[in-house]
């Protein structure tokens, strides 16, 4: 049974700050747990399933058999439009940098998946909200060239609240960008997954998240393509909660399959064996300068 | 309430005077008809010589401001082809075979009504999914018969509806990309109005993007991004000025190709004329492409837009090593 508000509150202000870095309170079924042990699982709730948001650098270990090669992690962003609102957007930029430990909402490289050389790109919600600006555009694009030249089947968590206004319609074309890339990429004979995590909306749901020949939702995951207050704004009525959820979806036929976290890398293996040529993994990994060994 | 709306009361009572003068003179301009009309020139220049972004906005968003559906009638010939094969025909987005200047083409256009009754049987040129659908589908027709695939591009975005998310407006949007970063055809997108985000895009991704002088193309509506930034909506104008939305900046951003100049006042001004000079611009952009092969034209077509953005690394001059 869900908690009352006044009691949720409640229970907030009963926790000393100094305790606020060792728990976490489940924003589901309002649960104090224990941040070492919801970590090994993955930031999901042990006692309802609730997923939390997890960072960037959390699922690849999470995800991948080994090593992890980072590329583009140099490419990082400017200010093109001199964008300020309530800050300016540099300062925005440091102050997400700083929260996230992150430098761009997206982190793209080289790993292994049961054996399986693939390109990953994991989007986190926690810089900019996961917005597209150039650097996301352009560390994805880089990654699909690699994947593409070295024939690697490439794999991409989208979490995201869209294209980035900071900066304007350069952020706009990334959409054209990534689009293209996927294309080239999956044309040329490619496996393409695409994991929607929580939220994935706007501009990323209308370019590369809904262009994979998988598309696998995160259990519970909020997806679509406008937010949801822009649409009860239209209609002026309430939506229903389970609108625009990886379930809701499914029903829709938008989705191939909801997959719980804890499920998730083991999906990716059963996909990757059954797309994929073993007998075509070996050459294309000696391909791979970073796992040729 | 539209700002230009507003202005252009200012010039009525001259236009009234001028035109009930030339009325009484048969014609004729005399020294009286000629001071009024220098008056009614400086005033026009006085309202209209510089635009400020939201003024822009305005303007392409003016009632009497040429649609898409003056742009589809101006053209040497028209036959609509309806329907997503899957649910429904989209009135928001019409589409068919069309000659422009004596070449077979496929157009696409974002249709807004010019009164109340066609913008709501039109959704006020917010495409559904099935809109974007037909639109796919008539690309692949269009590179599968040679023919260059010419869009008008004018909408406030794609339809945010309830029953759009339930058919898919995000795939809807993103094949409609898919399917113009492949096709074999030249591709050309005329901006004429409103250029609203993603919903815009699904049509512009082409190799030549052609734009309207007082149009506007924007990520998001400077009334949305208001409300997100400052939560107030009311600071549109502030917004406007930020996205950086005009024909100006966007040339300058190397995301549009060519700008056709409006008349003082905007297009509703000279509406016949503007419309034959964009379906120049269009012929003439055209012309430098259908001699192309497919594969330079796609590879060009990708290159174009793998170098708009801003950023700082190396891996810019990579990147430009990467395309030499």
């Amino acid at each position: 049974m869900p908690i009352p508000d006044w009691l949720r509150s409640l229970r907030e202000k009963n926790v000393p700050a100094e305790d606020a870095a060792l728990w976490v309170r489940c924003p589901s079924c309002g649960e104090m747990l224990y941040r070492k042990d919801l970590e090994p699982n993955q930031s999901v709730c042990m006692k309802c399933g609730y997923h939390f948001r997890m960072h960037a650098y959390d699922r690849i270990n999470a995800l991948v058999d080994g090593d992890f090669v980072e590329i583009g992690a140099e490419m990082l962003p400017g200010d093109p439009l001199e964008w300020t609102d309530r800050r300016p957007y540099p300062q925005k930029l440091e102050g997400d940098r700083q929260k996230s430990q992150l430098s761009e909402a997206v982190v793209t490289g080289f790993a292994t998946l049961d054996g399986f050389p693939i390109a990953l790109g994991v989007m986190d919600f926690g810089f900019r909200g996961g917005t597209m600006g150039t650097v996301v555009g352009e560390r994805l694009t880089h990654l699909l060239e690699e994947a593409r030249r070295r024939r690697l089947s490439c794999i991409i968590f989208t979490a995201s609240g869209g294209a980035r206004m900071e900066e304007g319609m350069l952020a706009l074309m990334q959409m054209a960008k990534t689009t293209q890339a996927v294309e080239r990429f999956m044309s040329d004979g490619n496996l393409y997954v695409s994991v929607l995590t929580d939220p994935t909306t706007g501009g990323v749901s209308a370019s590369f998240a809904f262009q994979a020949d998988v598309v696998i939702a995160e259990a519970r995951a909020k997806i679509g393509f406008a937010g949801r207050r822009v649409i009860e704004q239209t209609i002026r009525q309430k939506l229903p909660e389970n609108f625009q959820t990886a379930e809701f979806l499914l029903e829709k036929g938008h989705i191939d399959m909801v997959v719980p976290r804890s499920e998730i890398r083991a999906t990716l293996g059963r996909v990757l064996d059954y797309a994929v040529d073993r007998t075509r993994v070996v050459p294309a990994l000696k391909a791979v300068p970073e796992f040729a060994v | 309430m539209n700002v230009i709306v507003e202005r252009e009361k200012s010039l009525h009572a001259l236009e009234e005077r001028i035109a009930a003068l030339r009325a009484r003179d048969g014609g004729e301009s005399n020294e009286e008809v000629r001071q009024l009309e220098a008056s009614y020139n400086d005033l026009l220049r006085e309202i209209f010589g510089k635009l400020t972004p939201w003024e822009r906005v305005n303007m392409a968003r003016h009632p009497k401001r040429p649609i898409a559906g003056d742009y589809l009638a101006a053209l040497d010939r028209f036959d609509e082809l309806h329907g997503d094969r899957h649910f429904r025909d989209d009135p928001a987005l019409s589409g068919g075979f069309a000659k422009l200047r004596g070449r077979r083409v496929v157009v696409l256009a974002q249709q807004k009504g010019r009164d109340t009754k066609e913008n709501i049987r039109r959704n006020f040129g917010m495409v559904s999914p099935e809109g974007y659908r037909k639109a796919s589908r008539l690309m692949e027709l269009a590179s599968r018969f040679g023919l260059p695939i010419v869009s008008f591009v004018d909408t406030s975005g794609a339809d945010p509806g309830i029953g759009s998310e339930e058919r898919a407006q995000a795939e809807a949007i993103a094949r409609c990309l898919t399917t113009l970063a492949k096709v074999r055809v030249p591709t050309v997108a005329a901006i004429v109005g409103e250029g609203g985000s993603g919903g815009a895009l699904a049509l512009a991704l082409a190799d030549r993007v052609i734009m309207a002088e007082n149009a506007v193309y924007s990520v998001a509506s400077p009334e949305g991004c208001a409300a997100i930034l400052w939560g107030d909506a009311a600071r549109a104008p502030e917004a406007a000025e930020r996205l950086k939305l005009t024909s100006g900046d966007l040339l300058g951003f190397g995301i549009v190709d060519e700008v056709v100049p409006e008349p003082l006042g905007g297009a509703q001004r000279d509406a016949a004329g503007f419309v034959a000079r964009v379906l120049d611009a269009i012929d003439a952009a055209l012309e430098r492409l259908v001699d192309r092969a497919s594969a330079e034209l796609r590879e060009e077509r990708y290159r174009k837009y793998r170098r708009i953005g801003s950023w700082q690394g190396s891996a810019q001059a990579q990147m430009a090593s990467a395309l030499s």
